[in-house]
This record gives C-alpha cells, sequence and structure tokens, in this order.
C-alpha cells in the first residue's frame, strides 16, 4: 500500500530535494523503512540505534502523533498520510 | 468576592464552564477551564509566580536582582508583572512572529524585550536567552523548559483545582508547550483516578521547523522527560490553523471570549466526543481573547485570518 510522507526541510537534501515522497508500508514502520531504503542518507536522521524512531524525530499519521497510537506497529490505512516532523520548542509559553 | 492584598493572590482558582452546548455528543460533556481569569491573563501567571517564589527561597532573587526568560508571550507577560510588582528587573526573549499585543503587554510592566528570528520560532528565542544567560551568570533565568516549579503550580494548583471542581473528569485536553500544564495537571488527576486520559494538543510545527539547521538541535522540554512524559500521555495531536480559528469563534458563541491556543484543545475535545460512547472532558482555556484581536481572529474573513496565523505562534 502506498501512502504520502511529508518530509521535513532538514531532510529534503537527503531525499533528492523533495518535501513529500511516496512509500509503501501497511504499518508506520514499515513506510519509515521504505523511506530509508529508498534515501539511505535519512537513515541516521530517521531511526536510533535501538531500531526505534529518533528522539528527535516524531511521526504523525493524519496528525496524531504514532508514539501514543501503536508507535512503529500503527497500521497505516490506505490514502493515510504520515509526516516526520523534528521535535522542536513548540508552544513557548 | 474578598479583599486580596495583592494582584498575586489573584493567581489561580479560575472558573470552569460548562460549553457542552458545543458538543457534538449529547452523553459527552465538555467543561472550559478559563485561565484567561488570571490577573496577568493566561495560565502562565501560575508558573511564573511559582518559579519566581522558589528562587525566592532559595536566595537566588534579591531586591534589583535581573531575570530573564524566552517566551512566546504568555511567560513574559506573567513575569513581567510579577517583576514590576516584586521590583525585580526582566528581559524577555520573544520572537518577532507573535501578535502585537503580546509585545504591548511586555511594555506595560516595563519588560526589556530582545526579539528573535521569527523563522526560529520558540526554539530561536529559547537558544538566544541560553547564551545571555551564559553572558550573564548573574542573571536569574528560571527557565521554564526545565524548571520543576512549572509543573508543581500545576500540580498544586490547576489540577486539585479540576479534581475539586469536576471529578467525574474522564479526560484532561490541553496545549503543550513547555508541557508544564499537561504534566503538572495529568500527574496529579492521575494520582486520584489512572483512568483519567490526557491528551496534548499541538500547533503545526510550520516554519519554525523550517529554521532547523540539524536535528540534533532538536528539543524536548526537560519537564516533559523528568515527568516521563511519554508514558503519562494517552494522545497527542496536531490541529490546524483554520480548525484553531473555527472553535476560538465556536467559543465566543456560548460567551468564551479565548485565544487560539484555547480553540485548538476545544477542536481536538470535539473531534474525541464524537469517537466516545460518554464522558467529561476537561478543556484548558489557556488564555482571553483580548491579545488576539489584532489578528482579526473573530471578524477578519476566515480565509486570511488562516493564513496569517499560520505565521503567528499563538501558543
Ligand atoms: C496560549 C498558550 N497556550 C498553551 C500554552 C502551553 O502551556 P505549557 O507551557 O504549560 O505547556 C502556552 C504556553 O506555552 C500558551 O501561552
Amino acid at each position: 500500500m502506498s501512502v504520502s510522507v511529508r518530509l521535513p526541510t532538514i531532510l529534503r537534501p537527503q531525499a533528492g530535494g523533495l518535501s513529500e515522497v511516496s512509500a509503501e508500508g501497511g504499518t508506520v514502520g514499515e513506510v519509515v523503512d521504505d523511506v530509508v531504503r529508498q534515501f539511505p542518507g535519512t537513515a541516521s536522521h530517521l531511526k536510533a540505534a535501538d531500531g526505534g524512531l529518533h528522539r528527535f524525530v516524531n511521526v504523525y499519521l493524519n496528525d496524531e502523533d504514532v508514539r501514543y497510537l501503536a508507535g512503529l506497529e500503527t497500521p497505516v490505512p490506505s490514502g493515510a498520510q504520515l509526516s516526520i516532523v523534528p521535535a522542536v520548542a513548540g508552544g513557548g509559553g | 468576592m474578598a479583599l486580596y492584598h495583592s494582584v498575586l493572590d489573584l493567581i489561580g482558582d479560575t472558573p470552569l464552564v460548562d460549553v457542552s452546548a458545543l458538543s457534538p455528543n449529547p452523553g459527552v460533556r465538555i467543561l472550559a477551564k478559563l485561565e484567561g481569569q488570571n490577573p496577568g491573563g493566561s495560565v502562565k501567571d501560575r508558573a511564573a509566580k511559582a518559579m519566581m517564589e522558589e528562587a525566592e527561597k532559595e536566595g537566588r532573587l534579591v531586591p534589583g536582582s535581573v531575570v530573564l526568560e524566552s517566551s512566546s508571550g504568555n511567560t513574559g507577560i506573567a513575569l513581567a508583572m510579577i517583576c514590576r510588582i516584586k521590583g525585580y528587573r526582566l528581559t524577555v526573549v520573544l520572537p518577532e512572529n507573535v501578535s502585537t499585543e503580546r509585545r504591548q503587554l511586555l511594555e506595560v510592566w516595563g519588560a526589556d524585550i530582545v526579539t528573535s528570528p521569527g523563522a526560529e520560532g520558540s526554539n530561536g528565542a529559547l537558544r538566544a536567552a541560553q547564551e545571555l544567560a551564559a553572558e550573564h551568570p548573574d542573571w536569574l533565568f528560571p527557565y521554564q523548559y526545565g524548571n520543576p516549579a512549572n509543573p508543581k503550580a500545576h500540580y498544586e494548583g490547576t489540577g486539585p483545582e479540576i479534581w475539586r471542581d469536576c471529578p467525574e473528569v474522564t479526560h484532561f485536553v490541553a496545549g503543550l508547550g513547555t508541557a508544564g500544564t499537561l504534566m503538572g495537571v495529568g500527574r496529579f488527576l492521575k494520582e486520584r483516578n489512572p483512568d483519567v486520559q490526557l491528551w496534548a494538543v499541538e500547533p503545526p510545527a510550520g516554519e519554525m521547523v523550517d529554521g532547523l539547521r540539524n536535528l540534533d538541535d532538536g528539543f524536548v522540554p526537560p519537564v516533559f522527560t523528568d515527568n516521563d512524559g511519554p508514558a503519562l500521555l494517552d494522545r497527542k495531536m496536531i490541529v490546524r490553523a483554520r480548525e484553531s480559528i473555527e472553535w476560538t469563534r465556536r467559543l465566543s458563541d456560548v460567551g468564551v471570549f479565548a485565544g487560539m491556543s484555547s480553540g485548538s484543545a476545544m477542536a481536538a475535545a470535539v473531534k474525541g466526543a464524537e469517537q466516545l460512547d460518554e464522558g467529561v472532558m476537561v478543556v484548558l482555556a489557556a488564555d482571553g481573547g483580548w491579545k488576539y484581536l489584532s489578528t482579526g481572529a473573530w471578524t477578519a474573513d476566515l480565509d486570511d485570518v488562516v493564513d496569517r496565523a499560520t505565521r503567528l505562534i499563538y501558543f
């Protein structure tokens, strides 16, 4: 199943300058792995040494942070939108 | 009403008001906690007061001290009011893309403002403040993102108030900035009833993330990590500017004049209410609408307001 994945500015140089790529997979983890397979330069930005998500990376499935769904195991329905967003100080009080 | 000795005593004990008329589900009640009723106009009065009192207790603040903080507005405004009352000087690092009124309120209370680039968002303001703090080791830098007094103000204030006023609460929904509100209220409510669900709402990262040069400049607030945020939160979602403004407007239909992050939290609650059978949701309305009048949030063409809001920090 093909889903669209939005990449942050900081990852675009590793993905041929694209802001949105298409990747295959039935779970968030499979989709992320397919992005890494297509664009190996993104690997160290997306994955931690233990295979989990990089600590400063949030992945959203239709605007829901997947860490609070089922993490990398979260099923990805067809037509879903995944967004990869670096963790920054958002709201600043 | 009572007689108060100081405006500082007016901080906290905010009203909880039923806004279930806006609930899409008759089985789900929605209550809004109106933090705009604080004297400095936002939920941040609580954390600011707690951080200042803690520093005074530790002897790190003495008459004439200089205080430094990075803020998208509300913490700065709260600190400015408190510093004016107590006689401290305050410097606030403020991103340039906040509403005019946030800047004006800092001026009301005489804070010195250092402007940081809008494209760097709160991250940039924080970095600039850290640099200033290193240059001026004698200044007090409360560092709201890492100061335990911030969540503690909510653990001891906001949380108990909600429990006192509504022990039937099933969900607490609030904006996520420093995470002080969610960690403090969340820990308190879950200690009372582990089944209470804690939902965090974020604005779209937008331009702030585009200013990031290196992933290692990424940031998770120590307040979030130190309180085991990933285990405490049950849900975290982005609410877009359009929905935030639509729900800010809907809140005004029931007489609640609140800021745009309140609209974001309300939008998340309403979406959740549609997915539940029953429940009682408490939504944190972090500030009043006053500081956003210049954005035209209630009256201007929705598309125009949405367009402007995507360039504004309103959390
Ligand atoms: C208007 C508004 N909403 C929400 C928040 C988030 O609150 P907290 O910093 O406690 O996470 C803030 C401050 O960051 C704010 O000023």
